[in-house]
């Protein structure tokens, strides 16, 4: 039977429970956020012992379905004080698969603000003990010593020293197949572990078997049309192995949705120089990889290893949003400085949206120039690395350093730095940051493969209708997919590929037995987003925070010369399903 | 007339990132990629002045076409 891990923080102790029933057709964001919803008090401070964290495998964790690596991380956010759910690629969620652990839970909060602990998850059981040697260090060192202390092989799921200082911007980090990081990045979610006062936990596969299937015979077969659906996609199969997300620079700066300068422009003039194109031609050149997964059996491999002019690592899982963050909202462009900047964001453990996008913030406030990369690497170090004073301004977010330095054009929704893509001339987008349950997130609903990409059908990114409809469907089965642990990339293919998404629910039936259906996965979407919704309702966060920002309504941007200016009515009739 | 055309990812391979181009009056999207050697079924995103185009739109003076494969990204 698969378990649920308790450790609860105020008492040191550890409880494993079978999962109840109600939650067998649950893994991933449907899972973390019905527990959240069931068992968090929406009203309570998200750093005080009330708040949970929770992390949950999905459906899929373990098995051999392609792209099935990712793994959620729930809580209240600090950031956004709604319910959040963030999720990350690496090796924890398959181990969890294979350990069937259904979910670890980590509740209340030690008396003691000096004492740090360390979690270790195990076939064995689990230990909680106090911690030391990675306390103050930041996440590369911490993976050292975890390694030396308890093997290469082990799972890691691990906080810098951002979310040891609680700053809003950190972020939840976890070991990679090669030993790097990837981050469950979004809403604060490090400050969350760092006011359980726990560093790092390990997972430790070691003596599980196979995940046990059903149906293996179906299940294989249901995987084989799964993977040659992915392979077949010219988005996953060429274009993303290939690229790399940053592929989207120079699309979106073509139609005018690459938001420059603090969102003042929707063009940027270097915008070659930070493109993937570049990045890629930089790469083969250096010696580098630019086709890499963050997690095994990953088909898609959209990451990349970036070295240096020396040939030297620099940083890996370089993507669109931390490069057009800082390539053209802050207007760095040079691509070295930001794959720099990208690995101490790594380090210390914070978002790498709402990091660079709060810099845009603070450079229009002049507390640097923008362009100065040098700047920020040493703001990064210096000053949030070492939480002073301005670090911790800074390490507030976006909305934070806007307050503080009485700036009105500040690009957040419910607190959260908006990513890569204009409202104004990315209308769908703009439903999905106003309305989504997470604050401003792309990858709610990303209306941007139908506005601008043509996956999914068409529909015109200036316009205002048909995008409540498209932003609707699409978080509706982004919610269903984050459920499964599959890459939401695999929404590439199954938009277009008619036999991709019901091969996934064959391989749900094959895994579990059951008779789901296509409709079933569409439900499970509808269900999750209601329950964060009224989580949010009851924590305060009601629909008159369902919008952008006055400056999208008040300033028009080149090129297109466009505002935000659909109706609140029309957003409202968003939650009409 | 002329038209500056404007390539993406594979697409720049054997050809180039920007270029000024002589076309006849009359001349559409599916001209310039037979022109090009660009197989119109490879074409994902269309794009003139930053505005989504179809392959049949007849081209005018000093347009700017920008021709994508599919990608996609996030």
């Amino acid at each position: 039977m698969p378990k649920v891990i308790r450790v609860n923080m105020t008492d040191l102790t550890v409880r494993i429970d079978e999962a109840p029933a109600a939650w067998a057709g649950l893994g991933g964001r449907a899972l973390t956020s019905t527990i959240v919803a069931a068992e968090v008090p929406p009203t309570c401070h998200p750093l005080g012992p009330n708040n949970k964290l929770v992390f949950g495998p999905g459906l899929l964790s373990g098995t051999a379905a392609g792209n099935a690596g990712r793994m959620s991380a729930g809580a209240k956010s600090p950031l956004t004080g709604t319910i959040k759910e963030s999720n990350a690629g690496g090796t924890c969620g398959r181990m969890l698969g294979r350990l069937d652990i259904k979910a670890i839970i980590i509740e209340g909060q030690p008396a003691a603000t000096d004492t740090w602990y360390n979690i270790r998850i195990s076939n064995e059981g689990v230990v909680v003990e106090p911690e030391t040697e990675t306390v103050g260090l930041n996440n590369f060192a911490v993976l050292e010593s975890v390694a030396r202390r308890y093997g290469e092989d082990k799972g890691v799921i691990t906080i810098g020293s951002a979310g040891e200082n609680l700053m809003l911007i950190s972020n939840i980090s976890t070991r990679d197949p090669e030993g790097k990081l990837r981050s469950f990045g979004r809403g604060g979610l490090g400050a969350v572990m760092g006011s359980k006062r726990v560093k790092f936990i390990t997972i430790d596969q070691e003596g599980t078997r196979p995940v046990p299937l059903v149906d293996s015979a179906a299940f294989k077969a249901a995987n084989m049309v799964f993977t040659k659906a992915l392979k077949d996609h010219p988005v996953s199969g060429q274009g993303l192995p290939t690229y790399g997300t940053a592929v989207l620079v120079n699309i979106l700066h073509e139609i005018g949705g690459l938001p420059t300068r603090n969102f003042t422009s929707g063009q940027c003039e270097h915008h070659d120089k930070i493109s993937g194109e570049h990045m890629y031609d930089t790469i083969v050149a250096r010696g580098g990889e630019p086709t890499h997964g963050c997690s095994l059996g990953c088909v898609i491999q959209c990451s990349q290893v970036y070295n240096d002019k020396d040939g030297k690592y620099l940083t890996s899982g370089f993507e669109y949003e931390t490069i057009w963050a800082y390539g053209a909202d802050c207007l760095i462009d040079n691509l070295d400085l930001i794959a720099e900047c990208d690995n101490v964001m790594d380090d210390l453990g914070v978002d790498s949206i709402e990091t660079p996008v709060m810099f845009g913030v603070a450079m229009e406030a002049g507390l640097l120039k923008f362009g100065d990369g040098v700047e920020v690497l040493r703001m990064l170090r210096e000053e949030i690395g070492k939480a002073t004073p301005l670090g911790r301004i800074l390490g507030g977010g976006t909305g934070h350093v806007g307050k503080t330095y009485g700036i009105a054009r500040v690009p957040v929704v419910k607190n959260q730095a908006i990513p890569a893509y204009d409202p104004r001339s990315v209308k769908g987008i703009g439903v999905t940051y106003a309305t989504t349950t997470q604050g401003a997130d792309h990858t709610a609903g990303y209306a941007v493969a139908t506005n601008v990409l043509n996956v999914g059908g068409k529909v015109d990114p200036l316009s205002n209708e048909g995008q409540v409809e498209l932003s609707r469907n699409l978080q509706i089965a982004t919610a269903a997919v984050d459920s499964t642990g599959l890459c939401l990339f695999i929404a590439f293919p199954a938009l277009d590929i008619a036999e991709c998404l019901p091969a996934v629910v064959d391989m749900l039936n094959a895994r579990f037995g059951g008779k789901l259906t296509m409709d079933d996965v569409v439900g499970l979407g509808k269900t999750v987003l209601k329950i964060e919704h009224e989580f949010n309702l009851a924590a305060g966060i009601g629909p008159e925070q369902d919008r952008l920002p006055e400056f999208f309504e008040l300033e028009a941007i080149a090129p297109h010369n466009v505002k935000w200016d659909m109706e609140q009515k029309e957003l409202e009739t968003f939650w009409n399903f | 007339m002329w038209i500056t055309v404007k390539l993406f990812a594979n697409f720049r391979e054997n050809r180039f990132k920007e270029a000024r181009r002589q076309y006849p009056p009359g001349a559409t999207i599916a001209d310039v990629a037979a022109d090009l050697e660009i197989d119109p079924g490879l074409i994902g995103m269309i794009f003139i002045h930053g505005r989504a185009a179809e392959l049949d739109r007849v081209l005018s003076e000093g347009d700017v076409l920008a021709l994508f494969p599919l990608l996609g990204g996030g």
